[in-house]
């Protein structure tokens, strides 16, 4: 490889042909703080946060697309490079709607850090013409106000590299906004509701729409039985709202906070993980010896679910027929565990604490009503949870650790790696081939389908049966495989599809981190790493195994796939269309 | 000032469509002809609206976003169809310094719609063009072929009568 030699601040690097001013000066130990950059999908140089000065070169560069040249020496901080950064941040501020004191991104604003350390003290120094916009609220699961949007369009290439892309920049000018087509609501174009441009934002123009007072409300009315369930991921991400490590598994100290939130149970999704393996691994097993409609899609993830609504409708029948495990759990709450408890449905509220934003649009679906009464009332995104946690005044770092209330706990491996892409895969792996042979298997890792790729594919061979399976994230790659199912090249006969690119430790509503961390850690495989640990360790890692699942069925189901279980754990797709 | 959006409801015929298709069959291959595709549809409908950009979007195999955002973007596309009357009132410097200002803002008023907009019935269009060349008299405005000169806000009220009471 031909390495290029530079300086800088007088630090002598090499680095590879091609390689930016950016990365050279991180390669120096040296940081260019960025605004619009995000590593590979938004390379743009717009909102020129990074220039410095670099021999050679008129004027000031930006350092994130600049590539370095054989002798460079590069200024980062001189006056000058100051000078032109706090300039630029001033005009930002011309027309960003400066409501700090009470935006959801308070303190954790990348403008706003960045316009404290370049000391903006005036921000109304170039105040002049404001656009108004009027907020979106129309879609379940996020807030558009483009009166906080800086127009880095970083928002605009997440959703272009999921494939959706529903927003982009309109008009021109002075006028330029990011909108959808024909500026219509949000709610009517085919957003999947997967929410990587809130993650993406680096201020509070885009975020989810906040819950937490639904909460609050049903906590504190004495009439209702409130319960919580927790999604796979959320033990490997929650502790990022608290500074901790990327990757810290704090499954222990999050039950115990949401103990001391006042929550009646504390319940784990892993359970409906479970549930949704035996039921998954059932119909798959019955599809293939009755000649059902293969290949067959998961259907855990409801931003993929949306997705293939809107542009597969006629495919939707190769889509497993379970219910997500946050749904199967709220189900099972209002009918098994209702009826044992002898609680009104009617007098429970289910809180859901995900990883994602589409859980929003999903609480409210039809067919997800068991017991007459939504399945899973409210669902909190993980910044939700951290931001609950944090208003009780709770010590979270110094929290013990708490176990998970009975009966919806027990949770396996399988359940736990169902956070990470390819981990429902390998959970219905597991349980397939031990239903297809009868026997115990010892052999419970599927390393072919780990791993942070989009698309990853394999063979096994199971109880004589070959069966061959793909592994899907992100949407792109779900376009992909569906595009083959449909021009018939697809002969897979079991896929897994997330709509977050990487699964759910990647979902759009996991904790913020800033790009200045997003383009230079692997967050997806940090997060991954701490769920396939923690499945290591565990001594039960088939879902057929949790004694939980074997009690719910020896005393409602009766058997997996049983007409009951088909009431209440299953549930139908629409066809939807894409512009209303 | 953002586009408006037209809510004429869409009038396109069997014919503009199947020109379109050919249009769009000739370039779905080469996504960089996207404008080229916009334009000839805008010469087809005189305007882009939502069932044209999704026949393109769909046609070439691209985001209806992104369409949309190069129609935002140029001054050349209009997502508001031509009147059957379409109105140029000249804004060259002449024109200009000898009060079209005022004919377009009377017209404007009288129409209940702003530059580049139709009427909901369809009838009138208006649009602030650049010198036509008729500076000896100013201001000037066009109708269609029809060319009115040396005018005073006042006028404006028994020209466009004339036309309002055609068939």
């Amino acid at each position: 490889m031909e390495m290029i030699n530079c300086k800088i601040n007088g630090i002598a690097v090499s680095v590879p042909k091609g390689a930016t001013i950016l990365e050279a000066a991180r390669e120096a130990g040296v940081d260019i703080p960025t605004l619009c950059y995000l590593k590979e999908i938004n390379e743009i140089g717009a909102c020129r946060i990074c220039v410095v000065e670099a021999t050679g070169a008129r004027g000031l560069v930006t350092a994130c697309v600049y590539p370095v040249t054989e002798g460079m020496e590069v200024k980062t901080n001189t006056p000058k490079v100051q000078n032109a950064r706090k300039i630029n941040l001033e005009l930002i501020l011309s027309t960003h709607e400066k409501k700090c004191l009470s935006c959801v991104r308070s303190q954790d604003c990348e403008l706003q850090t960045l316009c404290r350390d370049y000391g903006v003290e005036d921000s109304g120094k170039y105040d002049g013409f404001k656009p108004q916009y009027e907020l979106d609220l129309s879609a379940p699961h996020l807030v558009r106000d483009n009166n906080k949007c800086i127009l880095c369009r970083r928002c605009v290439a997440a959703c272009e590299k999921q494939y959706v892309h529903v927003i982009g920049a309109n008009d021109r000018g002075i006028d330029t906004h990011i909108g959808t087509p024909f500026e219509k609501q949000l709610d009517d174009v085919p957003c999947v509701s997967c929410g990587q441009c809130t993650v993406v934002c680096p201020t509070g123009a885009l975020r989810e729409k906040d819950n937490t007072d639904e909460v609050w409300e049903a906590i504190a009315d004495p009439s209702k039985h409130v319960v919580v369930q927790t999604a796979p991921s959320i033990r490997a991400t929650l502790g990022e709202c608290f500074g901790m490590p990327i990757g810290t598994n704090v499954e222990g100290k999050m039950v115990a906070a949401l103990r001391r939130l006042g929550f009646d149970k504390v319940f784990d999704t892993d359970f409906g993980a479970d549930l949704t393996i035996v039921e998954e691994a059932t119909e798959f097993i019955d599809r293939v010896k009755n000649g059902g409609v293969l290949p067959m899609i998961t259907s855990c993830s409801p931003g993929w679910v949306k997705f293939a609504e809107y542009y597969y409708p006629e495919l939707l029948e190769h889509l497993s027929s379970c219910k997500s495990p946050q749904q199967m759990v709220g189900a099972v709450i209002k009918t098994y565990y209702a009826q044992k408890n002898n609680i009104d449905p009617n007098d429970i509220v289910v809180v859901s604490i995900m990883p994602c934003t589409a859980k929003k649009f999903e609480v409210g679906r039809d067919d997800q009503s068991a017991a007459g009464v939504p399945d899973v009332d409210i669902a909190l995104t993980t910044r939700e949870l951290g931001r609950m946690i944090m208003r009780a005044g709770i010590d979270f770092v110094n929290l013990p650790d708490e176990q998970f209330d009975n009966p919806l706990s027990d949770d396996t491996g399988a359940a736990v790696i169902f956070g990470s892409t390819g981990g429902v895969m390998e959970a219905a792996l597991r349980t397939a081939n031990d239903l297809l042979t009868g026997k115990d298997n010892k052999d419970v890792e599927y390393k072919e389908v780990r791993g942070t790729a989009g698309l990853k594919e394999a063979v096994y061979n199971i109880a004589g049966i070959e069966v061959k399976v793909a592994v899907a994230s992100g949407i792109e790659n779900a376009n992909y495989i569906m595009s083959r199912i449909k021009d018939g090249t697809a002969d897979w006969h079991f896929i897994e599809i997330m709509c977050c690119p990487g699964g759910c430790v990647n979902g759009g509503g996991q904790p913020l981190q800033p790009a200045s961390v997003r383009n230079f850690v692997d967050l997806t495989s940090l997060r991954a790493k701490a769920l396939y640990e923690q499945d290591k360790a565990m001594k039960i890692r088939k879902s057929h195994k949790s004694p939980a699942i074997k009690k719910v069925y020896e005393e409602f189901f009766e058997k997996y796939g049983s007409h009951k279980a088909h009431e209440i754990l299953h549930t139908s797709y629409v066809g939807r269309k894409k512009y209303r | 000032m953002q586009k408006k959006i037209s809510k004429i409801p869409f009038k396109g015929t069997a014919e503009q469509e199947q020109k379109l298709k050919e249009v769009i069959d000739k370039y779905c291959d080469d996504q960089s002809r996207l404008m080229m595709v916009m334009q000839e549809a805008q010469d087809i409908y005189g305007y882009l609206p939502f069932e044209v950009q999704l026949m393109i979007a769909d046609g070439m195999n691209v985001p209806l976003e992104k369409v949309y955002g190069i129609a935002t973007f140029y001054s050349q596309f209009s997502l508001s169809p031509k009147g059957d009357y379409d109105i140029s009132v000249c804004m060259g410097t002449a024109c200009y310094v000898k009060g079209a200002g005022e004919i377009f803002e009377r017209i404007s008023q009288k129409l209940g719609i702003g530059a580049d907009e139709c009427t909901e019935d369809g009838k009138f269009s208006i649009t602030a063009c650049r010198c036509i060349g008729a500076c000896g008299l100013a201001p000037v405005m066009t109708i269609n072929d029809d060319v009115y000169g040396r005018l005073t806000p006042d006028d404006v009220d028994d020209i466009l009568a004339k036309y309002a009471n055609k068939a």
